[in-house]
């Protein structure tokens, strides 16, 4: 073989070399191509997440009434009497409308605003013997509104919330709730949860009537004097008297109020068993502080006489409750729930539920349920008549005496997916007849419908 | 005495509760768990009935409900 010329092996070395850059440009491009390429799969890759920014929303309104009707004697307004003044009987007309909006924000998180607002109005027989011979008002409307706000992070499986709460009725100035929570779930199919709420009470200090103060302020002489009268709807009336003449008609002032706030931190933890059974366990940590009884719920001593309820200004209470849901072949639903509760007052109590809803269609369910219900009473509770002066706390208010309940019924339930007519999109009404052994009978229908 | 009999209450219940042996549930087997009636917590249709179970007896708490707050007292 012929040796190569100079000039062409200085073409062929000049060749390897270009072959050499074109393989560094093509790579380059191809960096560049896979740069880009990566750059815009990112931008692709956000958009077809789903986290777009979505202003809330009304997505669910709830509207729930109910009526409740009381038959009891043994009031707490008249220390637990057994005749005609120890009337207990109530009736209550409640209504209250909750709207939620549900909206996302760039991050993908679910926010949830609930407004709500409800209302009651209730007939007490027992509010009439404010004054000692029956005639104050035996009416009243409780207004409470509530707003409630939470953030979910569906990856995160975390949710945290915030709420307020207030209600005022005529015997309380108001009643005023925060709380917030978070809660928190597992990769196990488990969920935790705290909760803390605050509620802060002003009582306005309503006397029976025998306990007003009278001829307590400003006498201008012996036989002139400013008389106070606190109604049973918590209006105090100043009557100026001259000679025993009422002139000058009435002023209204301030009735007296004292405090009374409950603190509670809650924990809970769900779990789901296996595809049938699901179960919880709550336990709630309770300390009220302030005014705990009621200005106007007598006692009547063993002397005779009477006087104004008095417990301590402290209360812990620990309740701790557990429930287990079955869903037994395609049809039955056993829903069950225990409760057991301690109190420093001497209090212990058992509560357990049953429901077994039935379901007739995927839609439509009928619920019975029984529920029973047990208490030992408060270290400081006697019947009428039965507390010496010697106690240092008394009251003879039923709600904390020894006792046991029974309550019975059944819900009826229809939702459809797509409506039942229109927006309206479930119908639930259900009926509990209540009883007490301190012979205290109620009754309670109540009815929600939720539209969306 | 009540004290203590109520923890070991507690705790056998609580015992009893974790001691289900729980099997793994993926989101498209939980058709049943989803269920409306399967909610581990009260209906909104039983507000009033609980509202009056607050007021009428001496106890309350543990069930979602409320622990205090305005008067209840007829």
């Amino acid at each position: 073989m012929a040796a190569r010329p100079a000039a062409v092996a200085g073409a062929i070395e000049t060749i390897k070399t270009e072959k050499i850059d074109m393989r560094k440009i093509c790579l380059t491009v191809v960096g560049m191509y896979l740069m880009l390429l990566h750059a815009f799969s990112q931008v692709a890759s956000s958009d077809s997440s789903g986290y777009k920014a979505r202003k809330l929303k009304l997505e669910e309104v709830n509207l729930v009434s109910s009526y409740y009707n009381q038959t009891a004697d043994k009031s707490a307004v008249m220390g637990g009497r057994t005749d005609y003044k120890g009337n207990g009987d109530v009736t209550d007309l409640s209504n209250g409308l909750d709207l939620k909006f549900v909206g996302l924000d760039s991050k993908g998180r679910k926010n949830a605003l609930t407004g709500g607002l409800g209302i009651d109005y209730h007939t007490a027989a027992s509010q009439a013997y404010v004054d000692s011979n029956g005639h104050a008002r035996n009416n009243g409307t409780r207004i409470y509104p509530t707003l409630d706000w939470s953030i979910e992070n569906e990856r995160k499986g975390m949710e945290f919330g915030l709420g307020t709460y207030y209600s005022a009725e005529h015997n309380y100035y108001h009643s005023l709730g925060l709380n917030t929570s978070l809660s928190k779930k597992n990769h196990h199919n488990g969920e935790f949860s705290v909760k803390l709420t605050g509620y802060f009470d002003r009582i306005k200090m309503i006397l029976p009537s025998e306990f007003d103060p009278v001829d307590s302020v400003k006498s201008t002489s012996s036989a002139d004097s400013v008389v106070y009268i606190t109604t049973a709807s918590g209006r105090t009336e100043a009557l100026t008297y001259v000679n025993g003449q009422a002139v000058g008609g009435s002023s209204t002032t301030i009735t007296p109020s004292k405090a009374r706030d409950t603190y509670t931190a809650s924990f809970s933890f769900a779990q789901v068993i296996n595809q049938r059974i699901q179960g919880s366990i709550a336990m709630d940590f309770v300390y009220q502080s302030g005014y705990l009884g009621l200005p106007f719920h007598r006692v009547y001593l063993n002397t005779g006489k009477d006087t104004i309820e008095n417990l301590p200004s402290q209360r812990f209470k620990l309740p701790i409750g557990f429930r287990l849901n079955y869903f037994l072949g395609d049809n039955i639903i056993i829903r069950t729930y225990y409760r057991l509760y301690i109190d420093n007052w001497g209090m212990v109590s058992h509560t357990a539920n049953v429901e077994v809803p039935f379901k007739f269609t995927p839609f439509i369910s009928l619920s019975p349920f029984y529920r029973y219900y047990v208490q030992k009473a408060v270290n400081y509770f006697s019947p009428y008549e039965k507390h010496s002066t010697s106690d240092q706390y008394y009251t003879s208010n039923y709600a904390l005496a020894s006792f046991s309940s029974q309550s019975y019924g059944a819900g009826l339930r229809i939702a459809a997916p797509n409506g039942i007519f229109g927006s309206l999109n479930m119908l639930e009404i259900r009926y509990a007849h209540y009883t007490q052994t301190t012979d205290l009978v109620a009754d309670v229908v109540s009815l929600n419908l939720k539209f969306k | 005495m009540t004290k203590t009999r109520f923890f070991i209450g507690a705790l056998a219940t609580l015992a009893t509760f974790l001691s289900f042996s729980c099997s793994p549930v993926k989101e498209y087997q939980k058709n049943r768990i989803n269920d409306s009636e399967m909610i581990l917590a009260n209906r909104k249709v039983e507000k009033t009935e609980l509202n009056a179970q607050t007021y009428r007896e001496g106890s309350s708490g543990a069930n979602g409900g409320k622990t205090g707050g305005g008067c209840g007292c007829n």
